[in-house]
């Protein structure tokens, strides 16, 4: 799979351009992340890629054919897409949620491949005892795993992530970014996901695209993105890069502000009764 | 381990078999309870048994020619005076209720009916002109007038937003904008018309606006029928699709649905289908909000059983409104509309009241 964006630049309107001269060539069966500020265009980024927005200049390819030229159809068999936020008004159970990944494979009938595909991705991110709970009933973390399994199960060749981990606890974090990760390598698929955790994205990635101000500022393995001054250009942070197994460690500093002299305000304290 | 996990697979599958079982099963029991309903319907308003209702209703399907005039009188009264009525009620509310869980699931939003669109006033207007200015087709006089132009009035407001989806964005919180304001124009035109009309007109074209069934005849009955029959059979085909719908446009163009279209398709069908129905009835409101909701609360949102299921229960409603409207108070004077929202609306709120607080809708 090989995704190639040339002159690209997307806008609301004239005057609001959100994506510059994206040129990227993504290829081979890896885990991308993309990282930056809010509001730099990750997410249009993404919606671009798969066809959710077409963008005003420029071309998106997917296997060198021009994805406005394929149907929305075809498209969902090629790729996947995990929202940020999953919206439903109405009670519909997680199989259910789930098993709308199958559309792009299957007809109106629920086969017994179907309910396999679901039950094994289900086990997979630890959630197969929620099966027959209600959608609506889970908690953000767990509405996002389901959100998840409904994308993996679509089998797509690529598949996009708005913050897969967004709202995991740290444990489930790590976990759902290594399945993405192994998924990546044993499927021979290509997983693009936007990480706000400098840190998991730098554990995980194989490869990361640092967006700044609209456009790609920096390409490359998390050992070349992530260091210092680029940290400091994108997010205007101070950091310390250290390596731990040949990747990049970072720890944000605020010296400014955090100084081990300054007690805390007088009469505010936690107490656990213990 | 494998075995551990085949056992737990078959587990799984299990399950979700037998949630699927209870699910038909509610959609054959509410069968059932409208068949039973509907002869109680008629047996109530004639004042003959329930099982000599059920005899007659079948004699005079299997073509028994009643023996005496006693019997033929009875015949004649069930068939002619009380059952249309009781068929019109549950093809309406099958109907309507068809028409709310496509509006519902395919606008992404609880409170959307099949009136959404503005359909309604549209219809409304078309009657209240035809019946107080006396416009009409020219071969079509009287009653049939009214239908007719009740109907090309309800076809006017998804025209008007079938035409204006081209320059505009089809997102579901626009079309319902574009409804309200279609809406409040010919709700305008309806007063104005009103206004100006004589205290006779008056009355008809307000009676009209209430919906009733108490007066159709079966020469009304088949447009209504192959229409909700018609529409019924295309929506369970894609009744997979509006299920993409419920998560929200982009979720379901991932996945494979081409929205803008669907949707146009789906108002384009839901616009007959109402306009077939209420240029018949009236306006008979709340039973399309409510069935579908009703429905979700005991079977969850899958619409592939949401739909044939709401059809069931909007019809079990509205024959329940109907039977309400003929034994509890003078028929015919107070119509189905009416009672509808009456008894509907306080059962409904005892609905919502009861059900868990972490279920917002149903």
């Amino acid at each position: 799979m090989k995704v190639t964006i040339e002159g690209m630049e997307f806008g609301y309107s004239n005057e609001a351009v959100v994506l510059n001269d994206i040129d990227l060539d993504i290829a081979g069966a890896q885990l991308v992340s993309i990282v930056g500020p809010n509001g730099v265009g990750k997410s249009t980024l993404i919606h671009c890629i798969n066809k959710i927005l077409s963008p005003t200049k420029g071309t998106v390819m997917i296997d060198g054919r021009d994805v406005s030229e394929i149907s929305i159809k075809e498209m969902s068999k090629i790729s996947g897409y995990v929202p940020y936020t999953a919206n439903n008004s109405f009670p519909l159970s997680v199989v259910d949620t789930v098993l709308m990944g199958r559309h792009p494979h299957s007809n109106w009938k629920t086969t017994d491949h179907d309910l396999d595909v679901v039950y094994d991705t289900l086990r997979m991110l630890d959630i197969e005892h929620l099966a027959l709970r209600s959608f609506n009933e889970l908690s953000a973390g767990q509405h996002q795993r389901v959100m998840l399994a409904r994308g993996l199960v679509q089998e797509p060749k690529i598949l996009l992530l708005d913050e897969p981990t967004a709202n995991l606890d740290i444990r489930h974090q790590m976990n759902v970014t290594r399945i993405l990760r192994n998924l990546a390598h044993e499927k021979g698929i290509l997983v693009i996901i936007i990480s706000h955790d400098l840190n998991i994205a730098a554990t995980y990635s194989d490869n990361v695209i640092m967006m700044h101000e609209g456009r790609v500022f920096k390409v490359g393995s998390p050992m070349e993105v992530f260091t210092e001054e680029n940290l400091r250009t994108v997010y205007n942070v101070d950091s310390e890069i250290t390596v731990k197994n040949g990747r990049p460690r970072i720890v944000l500093l605020d010296d400014l502000y955090v100084d081990d002299d300054d007690p805390c305000p007088e009469g505010s304290y936690v107490s656990s009764g213990r | 381990m494998n075995t551990v996990k085949r056992t737990e697979d078959i587990d799984f599958k299990q399950n979700y078999k037998r949630e699927i079982t209870k699910k038909v099963s509610f959609v054959v029991c509410s069968l059932v309870v409208l068949v039973v309903l509907a002869v109680l319907s008629c047996a109530i308003g004639t004042g003959y048994g329930f099982f000599e209702t059920y005899q007659i209703i079948l004699d005079h399907i299997m073509g028994v020619v009643p023996a005496n005039k006693a019997e033929w009188w009875a015949d004649h009264y069930v068939w002619e005076n009380v059952l249309p009525s009781v068929v019109a009620a549950i093809i309406a509310g099958a109907g309507l209720a068809l028409g709310g869980s496509v509006m519902q699931s395919m606008m992404g939003n609880p409170l959307a009916d099949p009136y959404t669109t503005g359909i309604s006033s549209g219809a409304c207007f078309g009657a209240v002109a035809s019946i107080t200015l006396g416009l009409s087709f020219s071969s079509l006089g009287g009653e049939m007038g009214i239908v007719a132009m009740a109907f090309v009035g309800a076809l006017v407001p998804a025209l008007m937003m079938i035409l204006l989806s081209k320059y505009i964005n089809t997102s579901p919180s626009t079309l319902i904008l574009i409804g309200t304001a279609i809406s409040y124009f010919f709700n305008a035109m309806v007063t104005y018309v009103m206004v100006i009309a004589d205290a006779d007109a008056l009355q008809d074209a307000f009676i009209w606006q209430i919906g009733a069934v108490s007066d159709l005849h079966w020469s009304d009955i088949p447009l209504m029928l192959c229409v909700v029959a018609i529409g019924s059979v295309l929506i369970m085909v894609v009744s997979n699709k509006l299920n993409l719908m419920m998560m929200g446009d982009n979720s379901a163009k991932t996945m494979g649905l081409d929205v803008e279209n669907f949707r146009m398709l789906c108002l384009i069908l839901i616009s007959i289908l109402v306009a077939s129905i209420i240029s018949f009835t009236g306006i008979i409101g709340f039973v399309g909000l409510i069935a579908p909701h009703i429905t979700r609360f005991i079977i969850g949102g899958d619409n592939k059983f949401v739909v044939p299921a709401g059809m069931l229960m909007g019809a079990i409603i509205l024959c329940l409104a109907d039977l309400a409207s003929r034994c509890l108070l003078d028929y015919g004077n107070v119509p189905i509309g009416v009672v509808m929202s009456f008894i509907g609306a306080p059962v409904f709120l005892y609905l919502v009241t009861r059900s868990k607080s972490d279920k917002e809708v149903f």
